[in-house]
């Protein structure tokens, strides 16, 4: 007989609530599409945990590097006017 | 050289509590650690559904057979969780069904005792159970990232696996004599084996120094095993069943239960291979294995089949 395995990797991604993002809870494997939404749903989701199953293909996630390598996110630390307390608000101004 | 200072920022990151996640550079040591301990407990979850799928059919009342059923899925949960975790760190999910069945990957010994009667099923939960959370409640502290989170996850599905255990015991033990007999029994053969279950003690633990130092165990074989006896004493006390341990008493100025000598004979002779169960257990596993092989060929064909269509569609 040919050799099997074990299907491909999948990442899973939990909405707990309508309005909430996704987060990802784990990982899992399956050999389509519909097996790997099965398995979620009896893996991740046993206890309410949420009402919303994303599925991603582990080879198809493209990432950043790992934090070891800082440059890739040097930039956000330079542009310091991207967060709002970078601005002066007079004394007294509310609501802004 | 370069290795130094790497080694260096590797530790800084683990002293300031930043988890180590799967693409950050690591020692090798901490990789090999990592993968035969996560693989370890996989193992552990899988092979452990065995004992307890004994008395599944011979349940007896509908309720504790749906209780039972769903603790084991639980645990087969647990086995899948931990394989992924394990899988980050560039091993693939069939090399370590390989390991397991070659014999050159372990799993905890305390799966190798048979489960003679419906008391035992009380007893794993509470004690094997209640042993494992120890551990794992720690373990949510590990250094590396995919092991913390699914420890996480594994400590809220466990919360009722003890409960479930001790409530059979507290029933037994509150029965007939025979049954607080039975309780008694289970308790006696059961103990010994779940106070193993923490490893050998510090001074002989060989991996036990640098697993500390990089926070892949956050605290020491005896350091959890001493948690899991003063936790433990009280429940069985409670419900009117003793310990087999004549040296086990209350130490009032230390605050800890004291306990006799573990026999440390039996415990390597289990983990060599020569338990009740062990031949059992892995056989049972790769037949099992061997026999849903179909089914993963007829999953492999069905989903290249369909690839094809949606492409020529
Ligand atoms: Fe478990
Ligand atoms: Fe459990």
């Amino acid at each position: 007989m040919e050799k099997d395995n074990q299907g491909v990797l999948w990442e899973v991604f939990i909405q707990v609530k309508a309005g909430r993002p996704f987060k990802h809870v784990g990982s899992l494997h399956a050999y389509d599409k519909e097996m790997a939404m099965q398995s979620a749903r009896d893996l991740y989701t046993r206890r309410n945990e949420g009402n919303g199953i994303w599925l991603v293909k582990a080879d198809d996630i493209v990432s950043s590097q790992s934090v070891d390598d800082e440059a890739f996110f040097d930039p956000s630390n330079d542009k310091v006017y991207r967060h709002p307390t970078f601005y002066k608000v007079p004394d007294g101004v509310k609501h802004i | 050289m370069e290795n130094a200072k790497k080694l260096e920022a590797f530790q800084a990151k683990i002293d300031a509590d930043i988890k180590i996640e799967p693409k950050d550079w690591m020692p090798e040591k901490y990789r090999r650690t990592l993968i035969r301990q996560i693989s370890q407990h996989a193992h552990s979850e899988v092979i452990g559904m065995q004992p307890e799928g004994n008395w599944l059919t011979r349940a007896p009342s509908l309720r504790s057979k749906k209780i039972l059923m769903a603790k084991i899925q639980d645990e087969a949960g647990h086995g899948l969780y931990l394989y992924c975790a394990a899988e980050t760190l560039g091993i693939k999910r069939e090399q370590f069904l390989e390991w397991l069945h070659e014999g050159k990957a372990k799993y905890s010994s305390v799966f190798n005792y048979p489960t003679l009667t419906w008391a035992d099923i009380g007893a794993i939960g509470w004690l094997v159970d209640g042993a494992a959370i120890v551990n794992q409640v720690s373990l949510q502290g590990t250094s590396y990232g995919p092991y913390s989170r699914a420890m996480v996850k594994i400590c809220m599905e466990e919360s009722f696996h003890q409960r479930q255990g001790y409530e059979i015991m507290v029933t037994l033990a509150n029965g007939t004599k025979e049954q607080k007999e039975m309780a008694q029994d289970a308790l006696n053969r059961w103990w010994w084996p779940s106070i193993m279950m923490f490893g050998p003690h510090d001074a002989d633990s060989a991996h036990s120094n640098q697993s500390l130092k990089w926070k892949i165990k956050r605290e020491s074989n005896d350091e959890l095993r001493q948690k899991f006896i003063d936790k433990t004493v009280e429940q069985g006390e409670h419900i009117g069943l003793s310990f087999p341990d004549p040296d086990l008493k209350w130490n009032k100025s230390s605050g800890h239960y004291e306990y006799g000598k573990i026999n440390w004979n039996e415990f390597w002779n289990v983990v060599k291979g020569y338990g009740p169960g062990n031949k059992k257990r892995l056989a049972h596993h790769k037949d099992a294995h061997e026999e849903g092989s179909w089914v993963r060929q007829g999953a492999i064909a069905y989903a290249k089949k369909k690839r094809s269509i949606q492409k020529t569609a």
